[in-house]
């Protein structure tokens, strides 16, 4: 990024995550590269496959960061996201140490010079030695920085929210025993939601707010490109054409992107050369994933193939 | 620039987005960062920083568009202007009138100068300039636009261009004319200068209104194309209600020992209290039972509640429904399974539009689904108690009454009309718990609010 100016960054941002191969909106890209300049996160919303986490991926890559994900999950709480204390090494240490400890107090005539005494060393036990560090924390001790990935941040519970705050904002935790810890080097935050809460308004203030939504036919048509080369021009145009047709209709759950490159695959691997009603009858588990679903679409299959082709042809 | 951004974040405010100051610094970084010269980039910046869901961020582009999309002063004018201009410069063979025209220019005002001069940069610069002084960005009701459009043409020194007008028509007839259309271009320029900043602006505002207006009118009586707003304004009671009444019920009563529990609890240890069992307040979840009048214009009343406590799920799970008017049928699988509309539209089509018959509909209730009533539920009747002079079966509703913990009769007819005519309504109503008028969208916000407040 040796150019300043912001919207050749963007592009370079853009590039960059091309390379990895994330073919990021200009949206995206927007973002990515806001969220660097402003140190903000990013709180990434949008349906399930579009890609929330592979941004991530791509993002360290990119820059060759380390990346730590935080998978939340109902109960997920501080000891499992951000450190616990090595109970068992305590304990181990206080076992070992007890010599030690007679022979340092051995001077001591009384219960409280030995008390005194035992106050000059300090909280031994309870030091970063016995700290154990979980991704949040983890995160912030990396020197070169870190690419943070909080993934389906809406399956946790409300009182999690609160507690990521801190370190949303200004990238440190307070642990009560040791004080403070502040970010080395402040990590690069994704968080990503399926939106199936509501997520508090003090959570979405301290984020930079992304919906990447279902893509428009030409990004998706270079998403696959990128994702599956072997794959014809042709019929990469209609398969996507096809899907975009899928997405009108009104189904229980909406083939995404990661479907879209399932599906190419496949294609590419039983040799289809084009989209006919067979091969679209026997392949249409892979992009919906409900019986339901499947009979919905059933009957418009032909139209939509002879769209999709159209679309191939003229496009 | 900074003056218009904080003109930009007022009218982001205006279109229902919720920009907190510490959200706008946010934006200002991220705009000093990104600079001006891409439109596209700073629209998605704005995006980014300012809108938190993607409805507001909808919003957030409408409104985007619509303020950088400059009204274009001189647009309308210029055609006519140079068309007349054509028209004297053909007509018109001698000069003189051109040269006479340039001299009286020297003594006229300088708006007028500046019409006539057609400079279309300096008139925007000058409505830009008049509005900033008329404090356009304070409009906020379409009634005002008329005083607005006064005060930016009186700062921009119209009084003059008035009396020019008048010296001109006098001296230079011809030159009056051009100016008077110039002066037509122009008003019509402030009208939609004027008409913008409203829709920038004022649109949060005009909502309220809306709103507030539409909270207190009669639901029997709201227009057709009011239904749809009446919908949004139910389920944004729902949301609120939902947010008053879904927490609180987690929290529990702590601090007092249980004694019992806690010896059981330790009977391994021999009784040392190792681990503690505290005393905990159960809380009855919300049970209702809505029994729901669907004749003649009380049908849209029940329509409105229905919606309402169908959409508190989070705080009443255990809703059963009934609508009645000869007879009576459970609807609440069909509000479940459907969209309002067509739920509402299949309870018409099965039970709706009868005349209503309170005493045989209760009869059914009891035959049929008497046993739904437990002590801790609530039962809601919805209905004008109007029983077309039938058998109105009092004693049923006695019965309920006893089963029950609260019954609540909500009657959409107002006070006054109580036991008139066939209104049975003072008979039920010494069965009832609670008898309250509901005809309007705040009555029921109130009605609902009560009665799940009795479970908390």
């Amino acid at each position: 990024m040796a150019d300043n100016r912001p919207a050749a960054s963007i592009e370079a941002v853009e590039s960059g995550l091309a390379a990895q191969g994330y073919i990021a909106s200009r949206q995206i890209a927007t973002a990515v590269y806001l969220s660097r300049e402003i140190e903000k996160p990013i709180l990434v919303e949008g349906p399930a496959g579009v890609g929330k986490t592979e941004l991530a991926k791509a993002i360290a890559a990119w820059r060759g960061m380390k990346m730590i994900r935080l998978q939340c999950y109902e109960g997920l709480d501080e000891a499992k996201a951000l450190y616990e204390w090595k109970y068992a090494k305590q304990l181990l240490y206080t076992q070992i140490l007890k010599d030690k400890l007679g022979e340092v107090l051995g001077g001591a005539q009384t219960l409280h010079q030995a008390l005194d005494q035992l106050h000059t060393f300090g909280d031994v036990f309870f030091s970063k030695e016995f700290v154990e560090p979980r991704p949040l924390l983890q995160a912030l001790e990396q020197p070169a920085g870190c690419v943070l990935l909080i993934d389906e941040i809406d399956k946790s519970d409300a009182e999690f929210e609160s507690l990521l705050l801190e370190i949303l904002s200004d990238f440190q935790v307070t642990i009560p025993e040791l004080g403070t810890v502040s970010a080395i080097a402040p990590p690069t935050v994704i968080l990503t939601s399926n939106s199936e809460r509501d997520l508090g308004d003090a959570l979405k203030r301290r984020c930079l707010h992304l919906h990447i939504g279902f893509p428009e036919q030409k990004l998706e048509e270079r998403i696959v490109e990128s994702r599956v080369p072997g794959i014809s021009q042709a019929l990469r145009r209609q398969m996507v054409g096809f899907i975009h047709e899928i997405r009108t209709l009104d189904l229980k759950k909406l083939p995404s992107v990661s479907e879209t490159i399932d599906w190419a695959r496949v294609l590419v691997l039983l040799q289809a050369t084009e989209l006919d009603h067979e091969i679209v009858k026997d392949t249409l588990n892979v992009l919906l994933k409900y019986e339901a679903d499947i009979e919905a679409a059933q009957p418009q299959l032909t139209t939509f193939i002879a769209k999709a082709s159209r679309q191939g042809v003229f496009g | 620039m900074r003056e218009n951004l904080h003109r930009f974040l007022r009218a982001a405010r205006g279109a229902g987005v919720r920009v907190s100051p510490a959200e706008s610094i946010d934006a200002m970084r991220a705009v000093s960062k990104v600079g001006f010269e891409d439109r596209g980039v700073l629209r998605d910046t704005f995006l980014l920083t300012l809108a938190k869901s993607q409805d507001e961020k909808r919003a957030l582009g409408e409104c985007f568009d619509l303020f950088f999309s400059q009204p274009e002063p001189a647009q309308d004018t210029k055609p006519d202007e140079s068309k007349s201009d054509d028209t004297d410069s053909s007509a018109g063979s001698d000069s003189s009138n051109d040269a006479s025209s340039g001299d009286q220019a020297q003594n006229l005002g300088p708006l007028a100068q500046m019409l006539l001069s057609q400079d279309r940069n300096a008139i925007a610069a000058a409505i830009a300039n008049a509005s900033g002084a008329a404090s356009l960005s304070n409009i906020r009701y379409f009634t005002q636009r008329g005083i607005f459009s006064g005060r930016i043409l009186d700062a921009m020194g119209i009084q003059r261009l008035r009396d020019d007008l008048d010296n001109l028509t006098a001296t230079n007839p011809a030159l009056a004319e051009r100016l008077q259309a110039a002066v037509d271009g122009l008003r019509g320029t402030v009208r939609d200068t004027v008409s913008q900043a409203l829709l920038l602006y004022g649109r949060e505002e005009t909502e309220n209104l809306r709103n507030e207006i539409l909270r207190n009118a009669p639901l029997a009586r709201i227009e057709p194309r009011q239904v749809e707003q009446m919908r949004a304004l139910i389920r944004q009671i729902a949301r609120r209600l939902r947010e008053r009444y879904s927490k609180p019920r987690k929290r529990q009563r702590r601090g007092h020992l249980d004694v019992r529990r806690t010896l059981r609890r330790n009977a391994a240890w021999g009784g040392v209290p190792f681990l503690t069992a505290w005393k905990r307040k159960h809380r009855d979840r919300p049970k209702i039972v809505a029994l729901c009048d669907v004749s003649g214009s009380v049908a849209r009343v029940s329509d409105f509640f229905l919606l309402l406590i169908h959409s508190l799920h989070e705080v009443v799970d255990d809703v059963r429904s009934f609508a009645f008017s000869g007879h009576l049928i459970e609807v609440s699988d069909i509000l479940e399974d459907k969209s309002p509309e067509a739920a509402m539209a299949e309870i018409m089509s099965k039970v709706g539009f009868g005349s209503s018959d309170y005493g045989n509909s209760l009869a059914d209730f009891e035959k049929g689904w008497m046993d739904t009533i437990t002590p801790q539920t609530t039962v809601i009747v919805l209905g004008d108690a109007r029983s077309n002079n039938l058998d109105p079966r009092a004693d049923i509703l006695r019965r309920i009454a006893e089963r029950s913990k609260r019954l609540v009769w909500l009657n959409p007819e107002g006070r006054m009309t109580w036991g008139f005519g066939d209104s049975e309504m003072p008979r039920y109503a010494t069965f009832c718990s609670v008898v309250r008028q509901c005809a309007t969208a705040q009555q029921l916000e109130r009605a609902v609010s009560d009665i799940v407040a009795t479970y908390q």
